[in-house]
């Protein structure tokens, strides 16, 4: 291991009140969340294990974040059951999130102080003393592709930047936990891969990552292991392969027509086509094992759209089977 | 964890080791301090010596020379410990209002402080705790420089430093509390034109509220600064009686505490609901 | 360009009137207690201390402390209205609203934004300054038909500091630059011979205090509102004239460079 990297909690003894190495990191059961007859999350249940990078999946509103602030102890739980660490975070939240890395939706760094204040007060924070942050931070910084910006404010750094020192500040105390809540949303493809690349390194180092994502590209490039959540409830859960081997077909041919009616008129010939079809808003989705067989199977119906794209399955594709709707909506 | 001494204590706002880790909050806003502290020289510093050149010397001149004493002293030092606890209120309300909504929504700093093993209730009062150190200081400064000019007759003058500092934080407390549960800032600039205008200037500060109109005074009475002011005044004119010292003590703290009780309330709802 | 333009306004000037106008119409509280600034004054220290000092010499006789105060807090308000507007909210909108940005895409030019806030700022201020004379009025505090003028002798002092006020914030290079507006306004407002006169200085000081900017509006307002008019108040109001045209051409100037390089 390079001198530069952020060596996390991994590697340290858990402290007796932890759970044992192979208890999940956190256990939520019939887990809830209620803002007076709101009800965010409804009675979800879910584990996420040592080592892995697990994934809430859903569109904005699905409950992802509230969860996260639940399991970051700064949103009191209410019904069912939580375990963060092997810890209930009603009275052991200070404990908890001592051993938490917190990666929030909007950033929410010192604007006006620099770089390496914005690490500093953060470990000061945790109480840690001012040697063992200053050698973090610099660990950090290089983590983080910082080292150059170490004294210029916060301000006026990219949005890429900013995000990337909130997850170098999220890691000064080497958490063992890092929770990111949609970790590239705003950013521009380039940032979102430079940031992903650094999620991997910290996967690799054994960090344990829980993300929250709207991208469904994102949670199959990244996580290990993931649920889809819907309007605060959990209606998948298993890898991103199995998710799409269970609740979708091996691939889609997506058709796109130049007007409305079109569509509408092509629909009544593609009954029986594939396993499933699904018109969306601009296109017709057929889910189908063999794509190039229905696309011809298509033609033959006479149905000639603007253009036919054979694609593999992916998770939005699960997410618009399982609720009808698709992710961005 | 070896190398990380982070040991949170257990929840509750109370307890002796639970108090500690809210300096933590205050070490930042020092830091930030030390970063740009001209801004609080500025406002907490040159303003009340402005106001004690113009009110206690250029216009003591002419109180001292139709009617030679307030209150049996010379107007400037009357009027010192009132621009004291006057400036005192004035600045804690600067630093109690729009910083605290940038901290809960606009940069949101505080929500980083609870993502770590502090709590809610110790952000609260490590920013109000920074607040009050803040006072102390600028006061002690006021009442060094007001004693260079005679505006300090009496030694007990030096307890004017704490007075003015708990009747800013009699203001601070709830104002920040008040802060927190806001969502924009519009009536912040109404805050400090028709609460803290009114009371810096009506609150026995420049004039005695003997004269106010009689319906008026009673009100004047009852403002956590008309209790500063006469602490202060008490402590650098060597007039009070330990009684009347005691009794705008109780009523100062007791303003605090009903402010730091509804603040830490605030917070929790903003920062971990 | 003429003052009278830049007093006047033209079209395209009212149309920056106008937007400000219906972005204020939303924050009416917060304008609407503006006024209370310089009346609060005029009670603590005018009233309240004023018993206490008793009577000033004034031009004709000896005048009440309160009758001394009136008119420089006239001109304290006249100030007060149009700071905020052409310090603060002219930095806000240029460097983070980009509400100019928007403007300039329309016929709209540079400085016919410079105009546009210098009216709008010059009414505010004017507004300020008639409810605060309506209050002397209400109040016993206008001895003299000459105060009649005060008025007009308010814009004046608007005008002033309104063009001082944008031509200084183009100089501004973030929010804690602000702190310099405190820093000059305050200092203003305590040692124009605002609450005491000019004899109370020691003579260096008396020279500084006759070039200060309020200094020119508290000296005219004193004169007319106590009615003692005489051809200096021209010198004075002269200065003011000029501080404005000055700051508003460089901020027209600048704002022009910063916002179409």
């Amino acid at each position: 291991m390079p001198a530069s990297t952020p060596r996390t909690g991994r590697r340290s003894a858990p402290a007796p009140d932890t759970a044992p190495d192979d208890a999940p990191l956190i256990q939520a059961k019939a887990l809830t969340k209620r803002f007076g007859s709101y009800v965010a999350v409804d009675g979800v249940d879910f584990a996420v294990r040592r080592g892995e990078v697990f994934g809430f999946l859903g569109p904005n509103g699905a409950g992802k974040t509230t969860t996260m602030r639940m399991i970051a102890c700064v949103s009191p739980v209410t019904d069912g059951e939580l375990r963060v660490l092997g810890m209930n975070p009603a009275s052991d939240g200070p404990a908890i999130r001592s051993r938490l890395g917190v990666v929030p939706q909007e950033d929410n760094l010192d604007a006006e102080m620099t770089v390496w204040d914005n690490l500093l007060i953060y470990g000061r924070y945790f109480g840690l003393p001012v040697s063992v942050i200053r050698e973090r931070a610099a660990e950090l910084l290089a983590f983080a592709r910082l080292d150059d910006r170490r004294d210029s404010r916060v301000d006026p750094l990219s949005g890429g930047m900013k995000r990337r020192l909130t997850i170098a500040r999220s890691l000064i105390n080497r958490p063992e936990l890092v929770l990111l809540d949609e970790p590239t949303t705003g950013l521009d493809p380039q940032a979102r891969h430079a940031l992903w690349e650094r999620l991997y390194r910290l996967k690799r180092e054994g960090v344990t990552l829980v993300l929250t994502t709207h991208y469904m590209d994102e949670a199959e490039q990244l996580c290990d292991r993931l649920v889809i959540m819907d309007e605060g409830r959990i209606v998948a859960e298993g890898s991103p392969r199995q998710l799409i081997d269970r609740h979708s077909t091996r691939e889609v041919v997506e058709l796109r027509f130049a007007q409305p009616e079109q569509q509408d008129a092509a629909l009544p010939l593609l009954g029986g086509t594939g396993d499933r079809v699904e018109p969306v808003a601009d296109r017709v989705l057929i889910y189908t094992a063999h794509g190039d067989d229905t696309a011809a199977h298509v033609a033959a119906q006479g149905v000639h759209p603007d253009s036919v794209l054979v694609r593999r399955s992916s998770l939005e594709d699960v997410f618009l089977l399982l609720t009808g709707r698709s992710l961005d909506e | 964890m070896s190398d990380a001494p982070v040991r949170a204590a257990g929840p509750g706002w109370a307890s002796w080791s639970d108090a500690l880790p809210l300096l933590r909050v205050t070490e930042r806003e020092a830091r930030v301090w030390g970063r740009y502290w001209h801004t609080s020289v500025l406002t907490g510093v040159l303003m009340p010596l402005l106001f004690l050149g113009a009110m206690g010397v250029g216009l003591g001149g002419l109180v001292d020379d139709n009617q030679g004493t307030v209150q049996g002293v010379r107007y400037l030092a009357f009027v010192a410990p009132g621009i004291l606890a006057a400036t005192a209120l004035q600045s804690a309300s600067g630093d109690s209002l729009w910083p605290v909504m940038a901290g809960i929504k606009w940069v949101r700093t505080f929500h980083a402080a609870a993502a770590t093993p502090l709590s809610p209730g110790q952000v609260y009062g490590g920013y109000v705790t920074w607040i009050g150190i803040r006072l102390c200081l600028n006061a002690a400064l006021f009442v060094a420089v007001a004693a260079l000019l005679g505006g300090v007759p009496s030694p007990w003058g030096v307890l004017a430093v704490p007075a003015a500092a708990l009747g800013g934080l009699a203001f601070a407390a709830p104002l920040v509390a008040y802060s927190a549960g806001q969502d924009s800032d519009l009536s912040f600039p109404i805050i400090m034109r028709v609460a803290v205008m009114p009371m810096f200037l009506f609150s026995g500060t420049f004039f005695p509220v003997d004269q106010l109109p009689d319906w008026l005074e009673p009100l004047a009475r009852v403002t956590p600064l008309w209790h500063a002011v006469e602490l202060c005044r008490g402590a650098t004119t060597g007039s009070s009686s330990l009684a009347g010292a005691l009794g705008h003590t109780a009523f100062l703290v007791a303003v605090v505490a009903v402010g730091c009780a509804w603040g830490v309330r605030t917070f929790r709802r903003r920062l971990a609901s | 360009m003429s003052t009278a333009v830049a007093f006047l306004g033209t079209r395209r000037t009212l149309r920056v009137v106008e937007r400000n106008t219906r972005s204020y119409l939303r924050m009416w509280p917060a304008f609407l207690t503006g006024f209370l600034e310089p009346v609060f004054y005029l009670f603590s220290i005018g009233i309240g201390v004023g018993a206490l000092v008793g009577r000033l010499p004034g031009p004709n006789g000896p005048v009440d402390y309160d009758q001394f105060v009136a008119p420089a807090m006239m001109a304290a308000a006249a100030m007060n209205g149009c700071v905020f507007d052409t310090t603060f909210n002219f930095f806000f909108k240029y460097k983070y609203a980009k509400t100019y940005d928007g403007m300039l895409a329309t016929p709209l030019g540079v400085d016919d934004v410079v105009r546009g806030e210098l009216t709008w700022a010059l009414l505010r201020s004017m507004i300020h300054s008639a409810v605060f004379l309506a209050t002397m009025w209400a109040m016993g505090l206008t001895p003299s038909g000459w105060g009649v003028l005060a008025l007009p002798a308010a814009a004046l002092i608007g005008f002033g500091f309104a063009g001082a006020g944008l031509g200084l914030t183009t100089y501004m290079r973030s929010w804690f630059d602000f702190d310099y507006v405190q820093l000059a306004i305050i200092p203003l407002f305590l040692f124009s011979a605002t609450f005491f006169p000019l004899a109370q200085y020691p003579d260096a000081l008396g020279w500084l205090v006759r070039l200060s900017p309020l200094y020119q509006g508290v000296a005219i307002e004193r004169a007319l509102v106590l009615g003692d008019p005489s051809p200096v108040l021209l010198a004075h109001g002269a200065y003011l004239v000029a501080m404005g045209w000055v700051g508003q051409r460089v901020a027209g100037r600048r704002l022009g460079r910063m916002l179409q390089p």
